[in-house]
């Protein structure tokens, strides 16, 4: 296996990136991109695992697109982030090649699929919060980034459609149906604390024009949770502290499954070719 | 200067008369011309030549068979050296099909894409699609998501056929 030390910038196996201010401004963006990437990527993998197995065909077509629009965005930031780095790493190395700890997406990403309400909660929550994610990043000072996030956006918007004329459904539904959906959304509501808390690395990103400041993006954000939160009946959880930090690379226990998956051929069968 | 002016003009036109050629593999009547994917071509020496194409879906799993279609194009035309650019911005819009792109759509059984792009406000409005068979407007959409990534799954309630809606994104 390869060193892998995104991140720790100016050791010796990550290049010529390391030493200079340059250099770590590199690892640094490489870093922040990272999240963008794997919060898609590893939300992605999760929808996947529907197919074949959701409630009606309409629906197992809808969250395989769904994945596959998420997978694209990823392989776009992936490749993108190992350019910045300039280690050499492509989005292969970087996505079958990576361990637990060197992923950064969000807590909530990684969160298991449950039944179908559950898996369109946090589709709804990670949806709304790419929208104003990726509509702020169509202006970031770092062009490709912005290209990326222009194209993303377009898909994002009808994802979220998806979920929320969904999660409207549902909670507007059965008595069953609403109970199921409170329940996730009461379950899944901490990690949405993560969404918008801006650590050290938000904070550089948002100062040089790379990402938006995080607490700028929240109330719109909230205003249109709370919008299909009233449509769909459900009540909005109160918030708690959160101990997850899944886009510093501190992650639960699920997402070691996942990639034990997800990475298993790579890791198999280092280099092999589809 | 004029006449080799226009002897490029006319070396180009052959290039686009070529990825005429090239068709969409998933919607078999499309070429890549139609779908306004193809952003630029170019010579750019003796035999060689550079295509920029943009993707309609990020995850879509055509283009790289897209991609592989111009250049084997290109190469049966007589170009050694084919470069198959990607080109992400501006990111294409569906806005970019051809009219005759979308007659063809019509004939295929596809209905083709309304001409505005949805905008954030407009979040779950819809435009009415019309039946590609009948011109019926009395249709209702079954799912957002079809067989490919580009397609809805829509009924028409007046000649009760199910058919195919080439999104507006």
């Amino acid at each position: 296996m390869q060193s892998e030390r995104a991140g720790s910038g100016g050791s010796p196996g990550s290049g010529s990136a390391g030493g200079s201010a340059d250099g770590r401004d590199a690892i640094e963006r490489c870093r922040y991109i990272l999240r963008l990437a794997d919060t898609s990527l590893v939300l992605g993998q999760r929808l996947g695992e529907w197919v074949g197995h959701a409630p009606a065909l309409e629906e197992d077509l809808g969250l395989a697109n769904i994945s596959l629009d998420l997978i694209g965005q990823a392989r776009l930031l992936l490749t993108h982030a190992g350019e910045v780095e300039g280690a050499g790493r492509d989005e292969d190395q970087l996505a079958f090649l990576r361990d637990g700890s060197d992923y950064c997406n969000l807590t909530l990403a990684e969160q298991p699929n449950g039944d179908f309400g559950r898996t369109i909660v946090r589709q709804f929550l990670i949806d709304a919060w790419q929208l104003e994610i990726y509509e702020w990043l169509q202006q970031s000072k770092d062009t490709r980034l912005a290209e990326v996030a222009a194209k993303a956006l377009k898909e994002t918007r009808y994802h979220l459609r998806y979920s929320a004329e969904w999660l409207i459904r549902l909670g507007d539904g059965t008595e069953e149906s609403q109970r199921r959906v409170q329940q996730a959304l009461d379950e899944l509501w901490p990690f949405t604390q993560e969404l918008f808390v801006a650590d050290a690395l938000d904070e550089d990103m948002a100062a040089s024009g790379i990402a938006s400041p995080l607490a700028q993006l929240q109330p719109r954000w909230s205003a249109r949770i709370d919008e299909v939160l009233r449509e769909a009946t459900l009540q909005r959880p109160a918030d708690t502290d959160y101990p997850w930090h899944g886009k510093r690379g501190q992650h639960g226990e699920h997402l070691g499954y996942l990639l034990a998956e997800m990475q298993h051929m790579q890791r198999a069968y280092p280099g092999a070719k589809w | 200067m004029v006449t080799a002016a226009a002897a490029a003009d006319r070396r180009e036109q052959a290039l686009w008369q070529v990825l005429e050629t090239v068709m969409d593999p998933e919607i078999p009547v499309l070429s890549v011309v139609d779908l306004g994917i193809i952003r630029h071509v170019r010579e750019t020496g003796p035999a060689a030549v550079e295509v920029g194409v943009s993707p309609t879906y990020s995850g879509c799993p055509a283009t790289e068979v897209i991609r592989a279609d111009v250049e084997r194009a290109l190469r049966a035309d007589g170009f050694q050296q084919v470069v198959v650019r990607d080109v992400l911005s501006p990111p294409w819009t569906s806005d970019w099909i051809s009219e005759r792109g979308r007659e063809k759509l019509r004939r295929y059984g596809i209905a083709p894409p309304e001409k505005a792009v949805s905008s954030p406000s407009g979040l779950r409005a819809r435009a009415p699609v019309a039946c590609p068979r009948c011109g019926s407007e009395q249709t209702e959409r079954i799912s957002e998501f079809g067989s490919t990534p580009c397609k809805a799954h829509y009924r028409c309630t007046a000649c009760a056929e199910p058919f195919d809606h080439f999104k507006c994104i």
